[in-house]
C-alpha cells in the first residue's frame, strides 16, 4: 500500500477516536453556525411579520383637536392611546415608537383650507421604530390626499389636476433573490465550517505530533516526507469537506423551517445547490487545509499553533465583509479570487441566479492552483530539519 | 554495518559534531559513550538521515546516506530520543502502522508483531490503547515498532533512559539477543556500567570529537586506569556531565 494512504488512514482512524475532535469538527463546527443563523433569521422574520399585522399603538397628544383624523386612524387598525405628558422624553426612553401631536390650531387651519400641521415625534436612530413611523406617515399622507381630493371636487375640479405623475413600481426581484440578500452571510458559515473541520487535524498532525514526540520516529521510516505530508493533508481535507457537507445538509434541512414565504421569499436548497456548492468548496477545503498545516508547522508548540490557526480564521471574513459592505456588482475577475469566488458562487445560487459555467470552472481552477501552491510551500517546510526536532 | 567518516554538523555558530568517524560492525554491540551535550544524539540523527551532514559521509551496508536516504532508513531500526506513541492507538496498532509504512503485508506484520510481543513480554498490554502506558511499556512498544521490518542495523538513543532496574536488565538482555542474531547494534549512553557490561566496542565522544574507539579492555589498557570510569574521566578531561 502507498505510504501516503497508510498515513491518511491512520490519521483518520486516530482522530475519529478522539471524542473532542469529532464533536468539535463534525458536530459543533458545521451544525452550530447554520443553526444559529437560522434561529436568528427566524426570530427576525417572525418579529417583522408580527409588527406588520399588529394594531399600531399610537399615543396621541391633543386628540380632541382633530376628532375626524383620529377616527380615520382608528379605522385603519391604529390603537389610539392617551398622549404622554412629555412626548420627546417618552420617545427617547423608548416608551413609545412614535407619538402624534396635534396642535390646538389644527381645526382652525383645516377649516380655513390652510395646511394643517401635525407633529410626528420619533427617534430616527431607533431602528425598531422605523416600521411604525413609516406606517403612520403613510396613513397620514393618505388622509391628507383624500382631504385634498374632496376639496378639489367641491370646486368642480378633477383630483387628477394635482397628480401630474403616477409611479408604477415594477420590482424585478424574485422571491429567491430577495432571500439571497437575507442570506448573504451564509457562504461565510460554510467556509467557516470547513475551516473548523480541518483545524483540529491540521494542528494535531503537525505541531501536536511533534509535541508528543512521535514525529521523529515517524520520519525515521523509509518514506519520503512529501508522502507523509500528502497523507496528513488528505486527512485534514477530508475532515474539512465532511464538515462543509454536514453544514450544507444541516442548513438545507433547517432552512425548510424558515417562514420565508410569508415575507415573499423562497429558499431552494435542492441537490443542484448541494452539488454545486460542494464542487466550489472542494479546492477551497484543500487550500484551507494546506494553509492551516503550513501555519501549524511553523509553530513551535501546540499552543502556539492554536493561536496562529485561530488568527488565520479571520482571513475568510475579508471577502464576505467586502461584498456585504460594498454593493459590488459581480465582476468576472471575482471568479478568479479564492474565497471571494466561493462567496460569489454560493450567493448567486441562493439568489436563484445562473452561475456561468466558465466562472465556476475558473473558481475551481484558480482555487486549486492556490491550494497547490500552498501545498508546495508546506512541503518545503516539511523538508526542513527543524520540523522534526521536538526539544 | 554502519560506517561514519569525518562527520561535521553545526547549528548556527554552535559546533555540535566536529569530525566524528567510527565503524559499527554486524554481530557486535557498539556503544557511543559521552557526557550530556557531547554530540551523541546529533550523530545518531545524522545516521538515520533526520539531519543533513555539513561534511563527511555516512554509509549503511555500503549505501551512501546522502545518495539514497530512503534505502538507508529501510535498513535501520531506530529508537530515537523522542519515542512518543500514538495514544489513541493500541500497542499493536502502533506497531502495525510502522509495518505498513515499511510496505510489509498484513500477514508479515501480524507474525512480526506476535514475535515482538512475545520477545518483549508485552502480551498483557498489547491490545490496550497507549494512553496511560508506563515508561517501560512505552519503550517496549517503541522498540517493537522500530524493529517490525526486521532490520540488520539497530540504532538506539539512550535506550535505558527512564527505565527502572528490572526494565533496564530486560533491555540489556534484548540488546544481547539482537547481537546474537547477527545484527549491528549501535546505542548511545552516558552510563559507563551499561556500556562496559554490553559493548564489544566503545566509541567515546566528547565535545563533538571521538576521543577513543577501542574494546573495553583496550580502553583500560590504553589509559592505564584500573576501571572504566577512571578511564572515561581521563579521556574526556573532566567529570562534567557524568551523572549516571
Amino acid at each position: 500500500m502507498n505510504a501516503a494512504v497508510v498515513v491518511f488512514l491512520k490519521e483518520v482512524r486516530e482522530n475519529l477516536r478522539d471524542r473532542r475532535t469529532v464533536i468539535n469538527t463534525l458536530v459543533t463546527g458545521p451544525l452550530f453556525a447554520p443553526l444559529m443563523f437560522v434561529l436568528l433569521i427566524n426570530a427576525l422574520v417572525t418579529r417583522e411579520l408580527e409588527k406588520a399585522e399588529r394594531p399600531l399603538p399610537l399615543p396621541v397628544v391633543g386628540a380632541e383637536h382633530a376628532p375626524n383624523l383620529v377616527e380615520a386612524l382608528r379605522q385603519q387598525n391604529v390603537e389610539i392611546k392617551p398622549g404622554p405628558a412629555d412626548p420627546e422624553r417618552a420617545v427617547r426612553e423608548q416608551d413609545a415608537d412614535v407619538v402624534l401631536r396635534i396642535p390646538p390650531r389644527f381645526a382652525e387651519a383645516w377649516a380655513r383650507g390652510e395646511p394643517a400641521e401635525v407633529e410626528l415625534v420619533y427617534d430616527e436612530s431607533q431602528r425598531e421604530a422605523g416600521g411604525s413611523v413609516g406606517r403612520l406617515r403613510a396613513l397620514l399622507e393618505h388622509y391628507g390626499e383624500r382631504g385634498g381630493a374632496l376639496r378639489l371636487l367641491a370646486r368642480g375640479l378633477s383630483p387628477n389636476v394635482i397628480k401630474p405623475l403616477t409611479i408604477a413600481a415594477r420590482d424585478q426581484s424574485t422571491p429567491q433573490s430577495r432571500s439571497g440578500n437575507l442570506f448573504a452571510m451564509l457562504p461565510y458559515f460554510f467556509i467557516l465550517g470547513g475551516f473548523i473541520g480541518g483545524m483540529a487535524l491540521a494542528i494535531d498532525t503537525t505541531a501536536g505530533e511533534r509535541e508528543r514526540q512521535s514525529l521523529e520516529p515517524l520520519l525515521a521510516n523509509p518514506v519520503p516526507r512529501w508522502q507523509v505530508l500528502v497523507g496528513k493533508l488528505g486527512a485534514t481535507t477530508v475532515f474539512a469537506l465532511t464538515a462543509v457537507l454536514l453544514s450544507i445538509l444541516a442548513f438545507s434541512l433547517v432552512g425548510q423551517l424558515l417562514p420565508t414565504e410569508k415575507i415573499g421569499m423562497s429558499l431552494e436548497i435542492g441537490p443542484r445547490f448541494v452539488a454545486t456548492t460542494l464542487f466550489a468548496m472542494l479546492p477551497l477545503a484543500v487550500l484551507l487545509a494546506a494553509l492551516q498545516t503550513l501555519v501549524a508547522a511553523f509553530a513551535k508548540s501546540y499552543r502556539e499553533a492554536q493561536t496562529y490557526v485561530s488568527l488565520l480564521m479571520f482571513v475568510p471574513v475579508i471577502p464576505t465583509l467586502l461584498l456585504s459592505i460594498l454593493p459590488l456588482k459581480t465582476q468576472p475577475w471575482m471568479y478568479a479570487v479564492p474565497l471571494m469566488s466561493q462567496q460569489v458562487v454560493i450567493t448567486r445560487l441562493l439568489r436563484g441566479d445562473l452561475v456561468p459555467a466558465p466562472g465556476l470552472l475558473a473558481s475551481f481552477a484558480c482555487t486549486a492552483l492556490a491550494a497547490l501552491l500552498a501545498c508546495v510551500v508546506t512541503a518545503r517546510i516539511y523538508r526542513s530539519e527543524r520540523l522534526a526536532i521536538s526539544a | 554495518m554502519i560506517e561514519v567518516t569525518d562527520l561535521h554538523k553545526t547549528f548556527g555558530r554552535v559546533i555540535a559534531v566536529d569530525g566524528v568517524s567510527f565503524r559499527a560492525r554486524d554481530g557486535e554491540i557498539t556503544g557511543l559513550l559521552g557526557p550530556n551535550g557531547a554530540g551523541k544524539t546529533t550523530t545518531l540523527r545524522c545516521l538515520y538521515t533526520l539531519m543533513r551532514l555539513d561534511r563527511g559521509e555516512v554509509r549503511v551496508d555500503g549505501i551512501d546516506a546522502a545518495v539514497d536516504p530512503v534505502a538507508v532508513r529501510r535498513r535501520l531500526g531506530v529508537l530515537p530520543d523522542a519515542r512518543g506513541l500514538y495514544k489513541r492507538l493500541t500497542a499493536r496498532e502502533n506497531i502495525a502502522y510502522f509495518g505498513r509504512l515499511h510496505g510489509l503485508d498484513e500477514a508479515t506484520i501480524r507474525a512480526r508483531s506476535d514475535a515482538a510481543i512475545a520477545a518483549l513480554d508485552m502480551a498483557e498490554f498489547a491490545d490496550r490503547r497507549a494512553e496511560g502506558f508506563s515508561q517501560g511499556q512505552r519503550v517496549k512498544t517503541a522498540i517493537a515498532r522500530a524493529l517490525v521490518h526486521d532490520p540488520t542495523n539497530v540504532i538506539l538513543d539512550e535506550p535505558t533512559n527512564g527505565l527502572d532496574v528490572m526494565a533496564t536488565r530486560a533491555m540489556r538482555g534484548f540488546l544481547k539477543r539482537l547481537k546474537a542474531e547477527g545484527r549491528c547494534v549501535l546505542f548511545s549512553s552516558h552510563i559507563m556500567q551499561e556500556v562496559a557490561a554490553l559493548c564489544d566496542r566503545i566509541v567515546v565522544i566528547a565535545k563533538g570529537r571521538v576521543v577513543a574507539d577501542e574494546s573495553p579492555e583496550a580502553l583500560r589498557a590504553q589509559t592505564g586506569a584500573a576501571n572504566l570510569e577512571d578511564a572515561f574521566v581521563q579521556l574526556i578531561g573532566s567529570e562534567e556531565g557524568l551523572a549516571a
